[in-house]
């Protein structure tokens, strides 16, 4: 790629490894504009159908505007249990996470940082209840559930969540406790601060970035979900988006228009919310004060 | 359950750890007795605790049911339930094995297993080399840097389960795009989802769509946190860029790498939304993965509970098989736990 120019001595280190000949430039950009396209073009084409008049889903022609109009929103907005499903789902996944992130970020930090009895057995345990298929835990959990009469309710869905959220969280925040360099610590330790004093005084705040990553995830990991969602929470005003989706698109009758119209307005506050913490997506993945 | 288990043995395991020279902070390495143990390792434990005892309460009391369900002949039928005020009592018996062995015995269980497999490795091996490539593409210093990050990012800002839908619709084979470019391009419809094969292709192109920039995210952090200095000293050596990313680079992303494909892997294998909801496992039953089927086992007709909790354990045991073999592996390459 850039060995071409090399050759001379160039003091700046960047320099040689980041020159291009045109050819080179090209390709770059080239792949990453078809890659961006790929990326880009299934989303595109949901808001535009989603901005066509009612029926306009149902042209079999390659047009890319088509009387363009609010129809579709508004049908969703007013005719359908669209907002209530909104609301479930917010509810849902911001408890989901918020529990999830408290309860498991001292874990994340232990395991990242001591070595105790049981260290191995914890670090099994996370690891193990990643892989837990749906299918081991839904049935129990659905019985128990009836058992409880939290079907159908708010608080049963998010405790099934739990079962993903914490570990899930807890295994996160250990890879970037990970991350910061463990002098850190050591510095707080000597300063005098107890282990619990430095994770809540040190760690915690430098991990704050990492922490808003571990919580977005975790977040629309619950936002997304689609198997409990879709057993636990039957009812027609009780549903989450997820289930409730599935409904404009059945085997008998199926309206891509309001379901476009209420794609882009589900993906449409998770887009901003991501493009805000996008930096962190990377930046808390390789988070840390200093470079060790 | 795996704790327990973990605390007996953690102690062997603990001193041993600690002379494989950890990178933990020299812990004394002797866990003497009870007491000593306690006072050193008190803190610790407790910050294990809120999540020891709620996996423990959600998760392993639900394994244990499961799996003993699984042990019996509980259908929906049999199950007891309460309707009003009368109370059903469940009429479901132990029946040992047999659910295993119908379900081992069957060609459907191994048909699934094959396709699974597939699956898992396509979805991962291309979600991991695109990311990757990727991710190296991303890492130069270039004009419109930062506007391609956004956009490659941007299929992973679209929760899974309307990337799901968008793309069932773009697969229409009367209305969708993909078809109505290829009558434009003169060339005839495709049936994406009323085909095995194409069904098959069309779910893994989704699951790449929707995996690859959680892939390139994590490679690139990665990318970003192997020092420069590093580069340098090779290059002032007269090493290749292919040397450089052979000794360095990859060198340098390992532990990345090894996290995010055991996570992909699991995830891919686990991944029920996009299947369920773009091809609900069909046409017939070709593109239903082992999680799935057991959904479907679960919660469709007449409600095969003890078969899907089989269904569940067996394909809970295969992960943790591949996990075992996938951290032999690692620790063989000097990998700590």
């Amino acid at each position: 790629m850039s060995t071409a120019t090399a050759g001379p001595a160039r003091r700046r280190r960047a320099r040689s490894r980041e020159e291009r000949g045109i050819g080179s430039s090209i390709l770059l950009h080239g792949t990453l504009i078809v890659a961006s396209l790929i990326a880009l073009f299934p989303i595109v084409w949901l808001v535009l159908t989603s901005l066509k008049p009612r029926d306009g889903w149902l042209s079999s022609e390659l047009k890319f505007f088509d009387n363009s109009s609010l129809d579709n929103y508004t049908r969703v907005l007013t005719e359908t249990q669209f907002p209530n499903w909104l609301l479930n789902s917010v509810i849902i996944a911001g408890l989901t996470t918020v529990i999830g992130v408290f309860l498991a970020s001292t874990t994340g930090y232990a395991i990242s940082r001591f070595r105790f009895p049981g260290y191995r057995g914890v670090m099994w345990m996370l690891l193990i209840t990643q892989m837990f298929p749906v299918a081991i835990l839904i049935v129990p959990l659905y019985n128990l559930m009836a058992g409880l009469g939290l079907l159908n309710q708010i608080p049963g869905l998010v405790i099934a969540y739990m079962t993903v959220a914490v570990p899930f969280c807890a295994w996160m925040m250990k890879g970037y406790f990970d991350s910061i360099p463990r002098e850190i610590d050591q510095a707080g330790m000597i300063d005098g601060l107890t282990p619990f004093g430095t994770f809540w005084r040190v760690i915690l705040p430098l991990a704050r970035p990492s922490i808003a990553v571990t919580a977005f995830y975790s977040f629309m990991t619950a936002w997304g979900e689609v198997a409990y969602a879709s057993v636990f929470m039957t009812g027609e005003e009780t549903r989450t988006l997820a289930a409730g989706l599935q409904q404009f698109v059945g085997q008998h009758w199926s309206d891509w228009g309001l379901l476009t119209a209420s794609a882009v307005l589900i993906a449409l506050p998770a887009a901003v919310v991501f493009l805000l913490v996008q930096r962190h997506l990377v930046a808390g993945l390789t988070a840390g004060a200093t470079k060790s | 359950m795996a704790t327990s288990t973990g605390r007996v043995t953690g102690t062997a395991r603990d001193r041993a750890a600690g002379a494989d020279g950890a990178r933990g902070r020299g812990r004394p390495k002797k866990a003497g007795p009870v007491r000593r143990s306690m006072s050193q390792h008190w803190y610790a434990w407790a910050m294990v605790a809120p999540v020891v005892v709620v996996t423990a309460a959600l998760i392993g009391w639900p394994l244990v049911r499961g799996v003993y369900l699984s042990l019996t002949d509980a259908t929906e039928a049999t199950m007891g339930r309460t309707i009003g005020v009368n109370v059903i009592p469940s009429t479901y018996g132990f029946t040992g094995l047999d659910n295993y062995v119908d379900i081992l015995t069957s060609g459907l269980f191994w048909d699934k297993l094959i396709w699974t497999v597939v699956w898992t490795v396509a979805c991962v091996g291309l979600h991991y080399g695109l990311g990757l490539g990727l991710a190296l593409l991303l890492n130069r210093k270039m004009r419109l840097r930062s506007v391609y990050r956004l956009m490659l990012i941007l299929p992973w800002a679209i929760p899974s389960f309307v990337a799901a839908f968008i793309w069932r619709y773009l697969y229409n084979s009367d209305y969708g795009v993909i078809n109505a470019m290829l009558k434009a391009a003169g060339l005839g419809a495709v049936g994406w989802l009323d085909d095995p094969t194409t069904a098959k292709l069309a779910v893994i192109a989704v699951n790449v769509w929707v995996g690859v920039p959680f892939m390139m995210v994590a490679m690139l952090g990665g990318l970003q946190s192997i020092p420069g200095e590093l580069y340098e000293a090779a290059e002032v050596d007269g090493a290749t860029p292919w040397q450089r990313f052979r000794h360095i680079t990859v060198p340098g992303l390992r532990i990345v790498s090894s996290t995010v494909v055991l996570l992909g892997t699991i995830w891919t294998f686990n991944m029920f939304p996009l299947i369920f909801l773009i091809t609900g496992g069909g046409p017939g039953s070709s593109t239903e993965i082992l999680v799935t089927y057991a959904y479907r086992e679960a919660f469709t007709g007449i409600r095969n509970y003890s078969g899907s909790a089989a269904w569940g354990v067996i394909i809970l045991l295969l992960l943790v098989v591949m996990a075992l073999v996938y951290r032999r592996a690692l620790r063989k390459q000097g990998e700590v736990w």
